[in-house]
């Protein structure tokens, strides 16, 4: 039998100025109809108060979602100023209006996956699971 | 034979027979409100409606069949793009495209920061400057926005709420300097500070400062532009946060019932504004429930403001409004099939009565549409006028027992969240308690767990799915574009009077402390050259700005 292990912890957020939160919000609610514990910040979080709340909480991930185009600039501001206040296990990721062409560029930033818009929450789900299996802290 | 048992008979036999062999699709159809669709409907399901008081005349009270008593036999509504993106020379390029094309109305798009009150160079606004509308810091920056369109021979619809009273200021001194009278503006400020409480975010004050300053713009059209509607009750952002089509209607309506009270506090008489009140709808996926919609929510408003709030004209029971198809509907899978889906529903606004329609282009779920895909969408709306015939004749879908009855069903519906409303306290109160965020976010997600059990079908997205390459040919905002704002609006700072824009700001601030009017010191701070984000931040010294809970 499998030794009981941690839940996931999860912070969901809306860095920049962007009030569109429907799908951080069902996203929200279908991490934690998964078993995951969940944070939501609310809209309109400067990237140093999502990395805060991030450390804060001691979470594991950390999902972005931002629909005014400013995920260039936002995404990567996060990830940065989470890794500067030693959160480097932290797994990143994000959604939102993002076209293809900008992933490349997230990714080197350090966001681990982008979901386009269609996503559907259980492969949101699934994802999460694998990504903490493989993780430090999924193994410990 | 009577009508009920004529419908027996018919089941038992021809129904019957053909159930035994064909089945249907579903135990259950609902609507995105969860009405029960039937089978098939019949003069029993509008046995209660009484033509004269239920449907009435095109133009009359309850307005069910429309606002004009020829709708688009005489003209046809107001082609409506809602653009705008970089800055204003990009947009202003935009504009005349639009205009060279056919469209007859202007509808801005600003950029978050210029919503929430932040110079394109504060700290906050860094990554969204020129991102999802235009940015207007300056007078400078708006004088570039219109240049060249004549002010006076337009009509323009401007999403603008927290800091609309800037923008308004900004506009009547564009066209002053044009020579054009602002009694003689024609237009819209959204001006609908609930609805960014509950859905879309652009809040800056907290709900009670912010009610004020909406009046004070009531009071201040009535007296400066009297042709200009003061405020676009939207229920399109709520639709967009996941609502369904009677929640829209019924808090919007409840939005619309907490500004008219406002107003009556503040002082005005119902028949002196009523009548500049205009709506906002979102034309979404369900064909005959959006038709049902629009006309339930033009019957249910005139019966509101006639009962509750004994409106003597005629006018003042009068919905009008403006129509965006669904954003939310649009998808980045085969996103050629969008221009089908914003077709239906370009369809069901103008079956709807709508006066004006913007129509989505079909590359918006991933990122600001292309001159090319703009004009397929107008084009969509010219189609609709000229080519499909159902402009030729006035509410068409009016008698249909399906439509009335879904009519019916829609307004019992929303009267009874109106109700509820009532009995928090008002929608101020609802919001305030996240009453209808709590709602919105339910239904939202029932959509979502609906779509991923394929309960419903999105084409292309949970069905009928392809391998495709991304799209190519996306149009982007490039960052020179953000450094190329800053450098103007250091040029603007540079060019004017510091004396004159301090005692300006200074004016504003006295005004929004005491009772007076606080958009007449606010216009006159923008001519003063004071920019948006200094008078807002005037204003957030004296109210202090909203956190949501």
């Amino acid at each position: 039998m499998k030794k009981t292990r941690r839940v996931i912890r999860v912070l969901i957020a809306k860095p920049g100025l962007d009030g569109h939160d429907r799908g951080a919000k069902v996203v929200a609610r279908a991490l934690r109809d998964a078993g995951m514990e969940v944070v939501y910040t609310g809209i309109r979080q400067t990237p140093d108060a999502v990395a805060s709340a991030a450390v804060q909480e001691g979470v594991d991930f950390v999902g972005l979602s931002c629909l005014s185009g400013a995920h260039g600039h936002l995404f990567p501001e996060v990830v940065r100023l989470l890794r500067s206040r030693g959160a480097r296990e932290v797994i990143v990721f994000g959604g939102g209006i993002i076209p293809e062409s900008d992933i490349p560029a997230l990714k080197k930033a350090g966001i681990r996956k982008v979901f386009p818009p269609g996503s559907s929450t259980e492969d949101i789900v699934l994802w999460i699971r694998q990504a903490w299996e493989g993780s430090e802290a999924g193994k410990a | 034979m009577s009508l009920d048992s004529a419908r027996a008979r018919w089941e038992k036999t021809t129904l019957a027979a053909s159930l035994a062999k064909v089945p249907e699709r579903k135990a259950r159809f609902t609507t995105s409100s969860g009405i029960e669709v039937r089978r098939v409907y019949t003069p029993a399901d509008v046995a209660g409606a009484e033509y004269s008081s239920d449907l009435g005349w095109p133009g009359e009270p309850p307005f069910t069949r429309g606002v004009q008593p020829t709708m688009y036999r005489s003209r046809t509504w107001t082609m409506r793009q809602y653009a705008g993106y970089a800055t204003a020379q990009e947009t202003n390029a935009r504009y005349r495209y639009l205009l060279g094309h056919g469209q007859t109305g202007l509808s801005v798009a600003f950029d978050l920061p210029t919503q929430i009150g932040y110079d394109s160079d504060h700290p906050l606004a860094r990554g969204e400057v020129g991102k999802v509308g235009v940015a207007v810091s300056s007078l400078d920056d708006a004088e570039t926005l219109f240049g060249g369109i004549p002010l006076g021979g337009v009509s323009t619809s401007m999403t603008i709420n927290a800091t609309a009273a800037v923008l308004l200021g900004m506009y009547a001194a564009v066209a002053r300097g044009q020579g054009v009278r602002t009694e003689d503006l024609q237009g819209t400020v959204q001006n609908d500070i609930l609805k960014e409480y509950v859905a879309r975010g652009t809040y800056i004050y907290p709900p009670r400062a912010s009610m004020r300053v909406v009046t004070d713009i009531f009071a201040f059209c009535r007296e400066r532009m009297p042709r200009f509607n003061p405020i676009s009750i939207s229920g399109y952002h709520i639709r967009e946060a996941g609502a369904t089509a009677v929640q829209e209607v019924a808090f919007t309506l409840a939005n619309g019932i907490a500004y008219v009270s406002a107003a009556l506090a503040a002082g005005l008489s119902v028949d002196d504004f009523a009548g500049r009140l205009s709506f906002f709808f979102n034309s979404h996926s369900n064909f005959l429930e959006e038709i049902a919609k629009f006309r339930a929510a033009r019957r249910l408003w005139a019966r509101i403001m006639r009962e509750r709030f004994n409106a003597a004209k005629p006018e003042s029971a009068m919905l009008r409004f403006h129509t965006q198809t669904a954003g939310c509907t649009l998808t980045a899978q085969q996103p050629e099939n969008n221009v089908v889906r914003v077709a239906f529903q370009a369809l069901a606004a103008v079956l709807g009565g709508t006066q004006s329609l913007h129509t989505n282009s079909r590359d918006e779920a991933l990122a600001l549409p292309t001159e090319e895909s703009v004009r397929i969408a107008l084009r969509t709306q010219q189609l609709v006028a000229h080519e499909t015939g159902v402009a030729d004749t006035v509410d068409p879908l009016a008698g249909s027992y399906c439509v009335e009855a879904m009519t019916d069903e829609i307004e019992r519906r929303a009267r009874e969240y109106i109700d509820k409303i009532d009995g928090m306290g008002g929608a101020v109160a609802a919001i305030e308690a996240g009453y209808m965020q709590a709602e919105i976010a339910d239904s939202a997600y029932r959509h979502q767990r609906e779509v991923e059990s394929r309960e419903r079908v999105i084409v292309g997205v949970n069905d009928f799915k392809v391998s495709e390459k991304p799209p190519r040919r996306l149009l982007r905002v490039k960052p020179e574009v953000e450094r190329r704002q800053l450098r103007q609006l250091a040029s603007f700072r540079r060019k004017r009077d510091e004396g004159a824009v301090a005692a300006a700001l200074s004016g504003v601030k006295k005004a929004a402390s005491g009772e007076e009017n606080v958009v007449f010191p606010i216009v006159e701070a923008v001519e003063a050259r004071a920019t948006l984000g200094e008078i807002s931040d005037a204003l957030r010294d004296v109210f202090g700005e909203y956190e949501a809970r």
